[in-house]
C-alpha cells in the first residue's frame, strides 16, 4: 500500500449487483459518447481512474442507506396522513422520541464513519503525488500551461510537443506542472483526476494507461476566450511505437528556444499556434519540438520567484504581452 | 491643462466606447445584439419604473413611507422587491446561457467574452442580490414578529444595510449599460482578474459591488444577532424561539464571521489593481492561493448562510401544514448550530486539486462529510413532523416534497464531492455546476419561495393565488430537474464548466433537455409575476385581515395583517414554544389587555438613501477612475453619518389612546369574523381567523 500499488482496493471491492447497475450507467454514457476519444473516468483506461470510479460507486451505495428511507417514506407518510384521511392517527403534540432520535443521529453517523475510513484510504492510495507501480520504465513529462494550449516537455528525451501527450502503455508518467500565464487545471479523465497549474509553482500528477488508445485531456479552469479550445490528445501506445514516435518528433520537430517559446506563449489556440510554428509534417493543431532548452521548465517556474517585477510586456497571457523577438525589434 | 486632460480629469476612463449599444450598431452580430438588448431592457426598465411611479403619483409615498422608513417590515419588503427584480435578470441570464450551450456545438451565437460576462454576473447576482436579499428581506419581516419585538435593535443601521445592498445591485445593473463586467466568474480568481490580464473596468465592477454589498451584509448579521439576543418578548427563552428565528441566529453568526474574509479579499484585489500591491499577482511574491483560501473561507459558510434560513422556513411550514408540533425541536436546533460551526471547517474542499498533501485533503474531506449527519437529522425530523399529522397539500408542502426528493440527491452528490478522489475527477466540470444548483435551487430557492408564499398574507393582508402558487412550485421542481440532471451526465462525460461551446456531438441531446428545463424555470419566473398581479386584482376575495390564514403556531400570526407599525399593541408574554397555537387552544388569544401604553418607534431618516446614492456614485467613480467624484461621494457619506449623530430626536411616540383605538378596532373585526376550519383554508371565506380543529380523529385514533 505504501509503495503505491492499488491492492488495498481489492479488499473492499464491490457487491456484484451494485456493480451491475454501475456498469449499466457506464454503458449508457459510453454509447452516447459515440466518438473515439475517451473522456470519462466511468470508462477508465488506467488504474487510478478505475479506482476512482469504484470508490464513487461505493460512496453512492453506502449513502443510499440514508437516502432510500427518505424516498420511500415521504410518499407513504404523505398518503397515510393526508388531510382527508380521517382514519389515520393524529397526534398534534407528539414532539419527541428517544429511540427515533438515536436512530436519526446514529445511522448517518455510522455511515459517515465508514465513508470517512474509505476516504482516508482512497485519498492516500490515489494521491496524485505518488508514483504508480508499473512494469515499464517511468516517463517524466514537464507540463506548462499557456493561453490556450499545453506544452509538454520530455526532459529526458530532449523533445517537446504542444497539445499532444504521447505516453507508453503501462508506464508511470510523472508530470511536473506549472503555467506561464493564469491558473489552469489539467484533467485527463480516463486516466486520473485533475490538478491545478499555477504560475511560479510546481504541482505534480502521476498517470498510467493500462491500455492503448486516445483520451481527451483538457483545461477545466476558465482562462479566457480560447478556453474551450485548450484540449489535447493523450495517446497511449506500446513501448516500441513510443520509440518510433520519439524518432518522428526528433526528425520533424523545430527548435524550442527562448524566441520560439515567446511566440508560442502569445494567446492563441493550438490550431493557431500550429499555423505560425508548426509544419505540415506535424498533426493538425499539434507542434513538435526537437531541440529543447533543458532548463526551460525551471526557467518558467523560477522567473516568478526572483522577486523582480514582471511588466505586462513580459507576462504571457497579459493584454500587453510582447513576444521576445518583437521586443528585440522594437529596441 | 489641455482639453484632453480636462476630459480625462472629468470622466476618467469612461468613453463613448463604453456603451455596448454602439458596437451593436457597428457590428450587429447576435452576441452584440443580445448585449445591446440587455442594456436597453435595463434603460427602458428604469425609465418605465419612473413613468409608472409618476403616473401613480406615488413619489411622495415612496419617499416618506418607504425609502426613508426605518420600519423593519418595510425594509424587509424592499429587500424582497430588490431580490425579485434581480431574480428576473439572473434567470434570464441562465436561460441565455442554456440556449447558447444548446446550440453551442462548434459555435453558437454568443462571443466567448460575452458568455464569460454572463456566467460571472449570473453567479454574482444569484448569490449576492437574489438569495441574500431574499433571506434578509424575509428575516427582516418575520424574525422580529416571531420573537415579539417592536423593531430591530438598530433600525437605522438596518436601513443602511439595505442601502448598501442596493448599491451593489445598482452597480451590477449599470455594468449592463456602461462597459463590461468581469469575465472572471463570481469567485474572481486572480491572477486572471488582475490588472495584467483584465485591465478593463470589469473586475473593478465586481470588486466594488462585493465590497459595498458585503459591508451591508455584515451589518445585517450584527443587527439580526443583537435583535435576537436582546429584543425577545418576556417569556421567549432561547429554547422557545421558533425554528426560523434559530436559523436566522445561526445565519447571522455566519454573516458576521464569513463576510469579512470576502470583503478583505476583495479589498486586497483592489489594492493589487489600484495601488500596485502584490498580494495575488504572479510576480513580486504575490500568491493567488491566498486569495483562493480567503474566498472559500467566506464561500463555504456562505452556502450554509443561504440554506440554513431555508431549513428554518421548512421547519415552520411543515409543522403548520401538518397541523402538528415540530418533531425534535432540540435536535433541529443542535443540528443547525452544528452545521453553522462545521461550515467554517470545510472550505478547502473547493480546491482539493490545488496540490496540498493527502492528509490535508483527508481532514477537510472528512469534515465536509460530517455536515451530512446534522443535515440528514433535519430531513428525518421533518418527516417525523409529518408523521401522524393531518397534512394539507398547500403550496409550501409542494415545495417541501420537491425539497425532500431533490435536495437529498444534492446531498448525495455533495457527499461524493467531499471525497478528494472523486473531486479530482468531477471538479470544475458540469457535475459541479449540477451539484451546487441541486442544493441551492431545491434548498434555498424552494425554501425562500415557500416562505414568500407563506408570509405574504402577513405582510399585505391578502393571500397569494393558490392555483398559480402550485403552478410556480411545479414549474420550479420540474424546471430544476430537467435543467440540472442532464448536467450531471455531461459532467461525467468530461465537459468543463464555463464552456461557451463544445465539439463533442454527444453533448448536444443533453443540452437540449437542459434548455427545455430552463424554459420551465423561465415559466416559473413569469408565473411568479402573474401570480402577484392576479392576487392584487383579487385581493378582496383573498383578504385575511385578522392575520392567521394558516392556523399558524408562532407569534407573527397573533397580530393583524398587515401588522401595525409597532407590531404588537402590548408586548406578548410567551408561555409555550408554539405560543400562538397554545394561546388559541387555551383561549389566551385575541384578548384585550388591561392597559395600553405609549409606544416609541424609530423616526424616518434619509441616511440610508444618501449612502445608497453616494455609495453607488463612489463605486462608479472608482471603477472609472473619476477621482474627484470618488472623493466628493466619500466625503458626503462621511459627513452625512457624522451629521446624523447630531440628530437627537430619533424616535417618535405613538400615544396609548391611538394604540388602544387601533387594537380595539382590530379585536372587533376578529369578533365579527367567522372562523374557518382547515377545509376552507384556500377559500374566500378564510379571513384569517382559524377555528379550533374538531376533526373526528382529533387526538384519538378513530
Amino acid at each position: 500500500m505504501k509503495d503505491g500499488n492499488m491492492t488495498p482496493f481489492s479488499s473492499w471491492r464491490f457487491r456484484p449487483n451494485l456493480l451491475k447497475h454501475a456498469w449499466l450507467l457506464c454503458g449508457v454514457l459510453v454509447l452516447s459518447a459515440c466518438n473515439e476519444e475517451r473522456n470519462s473516468f466511468l470508462d477508465p483506461a488506467g488504474p487510478i481512474a478505475a479506482a476512482q470510479r469504484t470508490h464513487m460507486f461505493e460512496v453512492i451505495a453506502w449513502t443510499m442507506i440514508a437516502i432510500v428511507p427518505v424516498f420511500v417514506f415521504v410518499p407513504l407518510i404523505l398518503w397515510r396522513y393526508r388531510f382527508r384521511n380521517a382514519k389515520a392517527r393524529y397526534t398534534p403534540d407528539w414532539e419527541f422520541s428517544g429511540w427515533l432520535d438515536m436512530v436519526m443521529w446514529g445511522v448517518p453517523f455510522v455511515i459517515i464513519i465508514i465513508l470517512s475510513s474509505m476516504l482516508w484510504k482512497s485519498t492516500h492510495a490515489l494521491d496524485p503525488y505518488k508514483p504508480i507501480a508499473s512494469t515499464e520504465a517511468p516517463v517524466n513529462v514537464q507540463v506548462v500551461g499557456l493561453d490556450w494550449k499545453w506544452l509538454f516537455i520530455y526532459p529526458d528525451l530532449g523533445i517537446a510537443t504542444v497539445n499532444e501527450l504521447v505516453i507508453p502503455v503501462n508506464a508511470s508518467v510523472a508530470m511536473d506542472i506549472t503555467t506561464d500565464t493564469v491558473m489552469q487545471s489539467i484533467l485527463i479523465s480516463s486516466l486520473a483526476g485533475q490538478i491545478y497549474a499555477m504560475p511560479g509553482m510546481r504541482t505534480k500528477l502521476h498517470v498510467l494507461a493500462d491500455e492503448t488508445g486516445t483520451f481527451v485531456g483538457e483545461n477545466t479552469q476558465y482562462n479566457g476566450d480560447g478556453f474551450v479550445d485548450q484540449n489535447f490528445q493523450t495517446i497511449s501506445m506500446s513501448t516500441e511505437d513510443f520509440a518510433v514516435w520519439v524518432t518522428t518528433v526528433k526528425a520533424s520537430g523545430v527548435t524550442l528556444d527562448a524566441t520560439t517559446y515567446g511566440r508560442l506563449a502569445v494567446g492563441s489556440t493550438g490550431a493557431q499556434a500550429h499555423e505560425t510554428l508548426g509544419s505540415s509534417q506535424m498533426p493538425e493543431g499539434v507542434i513538435y519540438f526537437n531541440q529543447v532548452e533543458p532548463s526551460l521548465f525551471e526557467t518558467v517556474l523560477g522567473r516568478y520567484n526572483e522577486g523582480t517585477d514582471i511588466p505586462p510586456a513580459q507576462q504571457p497571457g497579459a493584454v500587453g504581452y510582447v513576444p521576445p523577438s518583437a521586443q528585440g525589434a522594437n529596441q | 491643462m489641455n482639453p484632453d486632460d480636462t476630459i480625462h480629469w472629468l470622466i476618467g476612463r469612461l468613453g463613448v466606447s463604453s456603451l455596448p449599444i454602439l458596437p451593436a450598431i457597428e457590428n450587429p452580430t447576435a452576441s452584440e445584439l443580445v448585449g445591446a438588448g440587455a442594456a436597453s431592457v435595463a434603460i427602458f426598465g428604469a425609465i418605465g419604473a419612473v413613468i409608472f411611479i409618476t403616473w401613480l403619483g406615488a413619489w411622495k409615498t415612496l419617499w416618506f413611507d418607504w425609502l426613508t422608513s426605518t420600519d423593519h417590515k418595510r425594509i424587509g419588503i424592499m429587500y424582497i422587491v430588490l431580490a425579485l427584480v434581480m431574480l428576473a435578470r439572473g434567470v434570464i441570464e441562465g436561460v441565455v446561457m442554456r440556449t447558447q450551450q444548446a446550440f453551442g456545438l462548434d459555435g453558437g451565437f454568443l462571443a466567448p467574452d460575452h458568455f464569460g460576462e454572463l456566467f460571472t454576473t449570473h453567479g454574482t447576482i444569484m448569490i449576492f442580490f437574489v438569495a441574500m436579499p431574499l433571506i434578509a428581506g424575509i428575516a427582516n419581516y418575520v424574525m422580529p414578529l416571531q420573537i415579539g419585538a417592536r423593531d430591530m435593535s438598530f433600525p437605522v443601521m438596518n436601513q443602511i444595510s439595505l442601502g448598501l445592498t442596493a448599491t451593489g445591485a445598482a452597480l451590477i445593473m449599470i455594468s449592463l449599460v456602461i462597459a463590461q463586467f468581469s469575465t472572471g466568474s463570481w469567485a474572481a480568481y486572480p491572477p486572471y482578474t488582475g490588472l495584467d490580464f483584465q485591465p478593463g473596468p470589469g473586475p473593478d465592477y465586481w470588486i466594488w459591488t462585493i465590497i459595498l454589498a458585503g459591508i451591508g451584509t455584515t451589518m445585517s448579521g450584527i443587527n439580526f444577532a443583537v435583535t435576537i439576543y436582546k429584543e425577545r418578548a418576556p417569556g421567549m427563552t432561547l429554547f422557545r424561539m421558533p425554528l426560523f428565528t434559530w436559523t436566522m441566529l445561526c445565519t447571522s453568526i455566519i454573516m458576521i464571521f464569513a463576510l469579512p474574509p470576502l470583503t478583505v479579499a476583495a479589498l486586497m484585489q483592489a489594492a493589487d489593481r489600484y495601488l500596485d500591491f502584490h498580494f495575488f499577482t504572479n510576480d513580486l511574491g504575490g500568491n493567488m492561493m491566498n486569495y483562493v483560501n480567503l474566498f472559500w473561507l467566506f464561500g463555504h459558510p456562505e452556502v450554509y448562510l443561504l440554506v440554513i434560513p431555508a431549513y428554518g422556513v421548512f421547519s415552520e411550514t411543515i409543522a403548520t401544514f401538518s397541523g402538528k408540533r415540530l418533531f425534535g425541536y432540540n435536535s433541529l436546533v443542535f443540528a443547525t448550530m452544528a452545521i453553522a460551526v462545521l461550515s467554517f471547517s470545510v472550505w478547502l474542499h473547493h480546491f482539493f486539486t490545488m496540490g496540498q498533501s493527502a492528509n490535508v485533503n483527508i481532514a477537510f474531506g472528512i469534515a465536509s462529510m460530517c455536515i451530512a449527519v446534522p443535515t440528514g437529522v433535519k430531513i428525518y425530523d421533518w418527516m417525523a413532523t409529518m408523521y401522524r399529522g393531518r397534512i394539507r397539500m398547500s403550496v409550501p408542502m409542494i415545495y417541501a416534497i420537491g425539497f425532500f426528493y431533490l435536495f437529498t440527491v444534492g446531498g448525495l452528490t455533495g457527499v461524493m464531492l467531499a471525497n478528494p478522489t472523486i473531486s479530482y475527477q468531477v471538479h470544475n466540470t458540469l457535475f459541479l455546476v449540477a451539484h451546487f444548483h441541486n442544493v441551492i435551487i431545491p434548498g434555498v430557492v424552494f425554501g425562500l419561495m415557500s416562505g414568500y408564499f407563506y408570509w405574504f398574507p402577513k405582510a399585505f393582508g391578502f393571500r397569494l393565488h393558490e392555483g398559480w402558487g402550485r403552478a410556480i412550485a411545479l414549474f420550479w421542481i420540474f424546471g430544476f430537474s430537467f435543467t440540472f440532471f442532464p448536467l450531471y451526465v455531461l459532467g461525467f462525460m468530461g465537459m468543463p464548466r464555463r464552456s461557451v461551446s463544445y465539439t463533442n456531438p454527444a453533448f448536444e441531446p443533453w443540452m437540449m433537455v437542459a434548455l427545455f428545463g430552463a424554459g420551465l424555470i423561465f415559466a416559473a419566473l413569469v408565473s411568479l409575476f402573474i401570480q402577484l398581479r392576479v392576487s392584487i386584482r383579487d385581493r378582496e376575495n383573498l383578504a385575511v385581515p385578522v392575520g392567521d390564514p394558516w392556523n399558524g403556531r408562532t407569534l407573527e400570526w397573533s397580530t393583524s395583517s398587515p401588522p401595525p407599525h409597532y407590531n404588537f399593541a402590548v408586548p406578548p408574554t410567551v408561555e409555550d414554544r408554539d405560543d400562538f397555537a397554545d394561546a388559541k387552544a387555551k383561549g389566551r388569544a385575541y384578548q384585550e389587555p388591561d392597559a395600553y401604553e405609549d409606544i416609541e418607534v424609530p423616526e424616518n431618516t434619509p441616511i440610508g438613501m444618501i449612502i445608497c446614492v453616494f455609495g453607488t456614485l463612489l463605486g462608479f467613480a472608482l471603477v472609472f477612475y473619476i477621482w474627484w467624484l470618488a472623493l466628493v461621494s466619500a466625503v458626503v457619506i462621511v459627513v452625512a453619518i457624522i451629521a446624523r449623530t447630531f440628530n437627537l430626536s430619533t424616535t417618535r411616540t405613538i400615544p396609548a389612546a391611538e394604540v388602544a383605538e387601533e387594537h380595539r378596532a382590530w379585536l372587533a373585526q376578529v369578533r365579527a369574523t367567522k372562523a374557518v376550519t382547515r377545509e376552507a383554508e384556500t377559500k374566500s371565506t378564510n379571513h384569517g381567523l382559524a377555528g379550533l380543529e374538531t376533526a373526528p380523529s382529533d387526538g384519538e385514533p378513530a
